[in-house]
């Protein structure tokens, strides 16, 4: 579970980081603008070498994302009508077809080193106090809130289940048996957390919950975040005159 | 399942935020505060759930499980499933933000189907008629959500049919699994906790 601590890396306004993350993913998603989906993974490096997050973790995270972009690889080039470049063994790849699959490459992972280095470095707890000041229902924040902390707790009791199995010789085959075994640990999963959530609904109704969550301290919008702010703006602008043709 | 960011077109994408914000009113409007613990703490346990590698001959898969959630959450299938993939797409990277409505509709829609169709049969006194309605939902719900990626995919451009057909192939195997696993589930739950089974957010 040590990858649950999300922790590290400059602090920025949790806000000011959604904001700028859903403006710089929804500019780059749509856009079908080569140039675009480059200028937009160059400030996207930039941003995290600023940030200074863990390398590391970012490429462990972005090699999961390009597994699925190297399978339209391997089907895009020769699924796109358009000019041939090459061929292998009566496969024909069109010049349009790897452009396109280059281009989502591109754009994936600027959003997704975007993401990672403004969602993923200021924990998770802030992330969600600041999505309930961006008006999210407060009921789904207090969803996330509890769902958030119990994954922990049950991932230990699915570690003890897994430890009790293999005390009983357990292993995991292709076979009935071993599908009949995950499904009874399923169901104790689920017996468990029912049972565990009927007993905090009955603390959180001892301790007067009245289905509001309440935040003692709020964010407050710094020095470092002004300049943080002017720069996402920047690098904003600058992407969208590249998508309306307005620039060089 | 999920799609990564930068692959859909506009329009797939907005579908799915549409879609998913419309489940998740309904859903919130269902799930009283007596029952917000029981959904988030459900939430939970799919996620961890979902973390399971189940041995498939040379290769492991995981499990989707949104035929059981669906049969135990019904409406409440969207904000549960919305914010366990909130968090996968946090720690793990899977999807993102652009993509978070249009992936949880995909699993989620699936989900409150096998509710109305399942949730009924699932609590039947007869042994046989739960679990086979049990197989069908884990089954069939896995089938709806890989039909719906492969269509979020076809919408997006005629290139990717191909890749949506391997996507649907792909599932079939794992259809049967969480078909027979869920089948187990049900079994266990309807003698062990029945109360759990046939949705206690109505």
């Amino acid at each position: 579970m040590k990858e649950f601590e999300l922790r590290s890396g400059r602090l920025i306004d949790p806000r000011v980081s959604i904001i700028y993350t859903l403006i710089f993913s929804i500019i780059i998603a749509l856009s079908s603008n080569m140039l675009v989906a480059v200028v937009g993974l160059i400030s996207s490096i930039i941003l995290t070498i600023l940030i200074a997050i863990n390398i590391a973790m970012i490429l462990r995270r972005l090699l999961i994302v390009n597994i699925f972009i190297l399978i339209l690889w391997l089907i895009l080039p020769f699924s796109t009508p358009g000019p041939i470049i090459f061929s292998i063994g009566g496969l024909k790849a069109s010049m349009s077809g790897v452009s396109y699959a280059l281009l989502i490459s591109l754009k994936s992972n600027a959003i997704v080193i975007t993401a990672i280095s403004l969602l993923s470095s200021g924990g998770i707890f802030n992330l969600v106090r600041a999505l309930s000041d961006l008006r999210i229902p407060d009921k789904l924040i207090y969803i996330f809130f509890l769902f958030y902390r119990y994954t922990y707790v049950l991932f230990s009791e699915y570690e003890t289940i897994k430890q009790g199995l293999k005390i009983r010789g357990f292993e995991p085959k292709t076979s009935f048996h071993t599908y009949r075994t995950y499904g009874y640990v399923l169901g104790a999963l689920l017996l468990k957390g029912y049972e565990r959530s009927e007993k905090i609904h009955r603390a959180m109704l001892c301790r007067g919950f009245e289905g509001k969550y309440r935040l003692l301290d709020h964010f407050r919008i710094g020095p470092n975040d002004l300049i943080a702010i002017f720069m996402m703006a920047l690098n904003i602008i600058i992407l969208l005159l590249l998508q309306w043709n307005r620039l060089i | 399942m999920h799609i990564a960011e930068g692959v859909l077109a506009g329009p797939v994408l907005l579908t799915g935020a549409a879609g998913t914000a419309a489940g998740c009113v309904i859903g919130l409007k269902k799930i009283d505060y007596h029952n917000t613990p029981r959904v988030a703490v459900m939430s939970s346990t799919f996620f961890v759930a979902s973390l399971i590698h189940i041995p498939l001959g040379p290769i492991s898969i995981h499990l989707l499980l949104n035929g059981l959630i669906g049969i135990i959450l019904g409406w409440a299938s969207f904000p549960a499933l919305l914010v366990a993939l909130f968090l996968q797409a946090l720690i793990f990277q899977f999807g993102g933000i652009t993509t978070l409505g249009i992936n949880t509709l995909n699993m989620a829609l699936p989900a409150v189907l096998m509710y109305y169709l399942f949730a009924k049969p699932v609590r039947n006194p007869h042994k046989n008629i739960a679990v086979f309605a049990g197989f069908f939902a884990g089954f069939l719900a896995v089938l709806i959500a890989s039909l719906l990626v492969a269509l979020a995919l076809v919408f997006t451009g005629k290139p990717f049919l191909s890749v949506a057909k391997f996507i649907v192939a792909a599932h079939i195997p794992v259809m049967i699994i969480e078909g027979i696993i869920t089948a187990f589930v049900v079994g266990f739950l309807r003698r062990v906790k029945p109360e759990i089974l046939g949705g206690f957010v109505r």
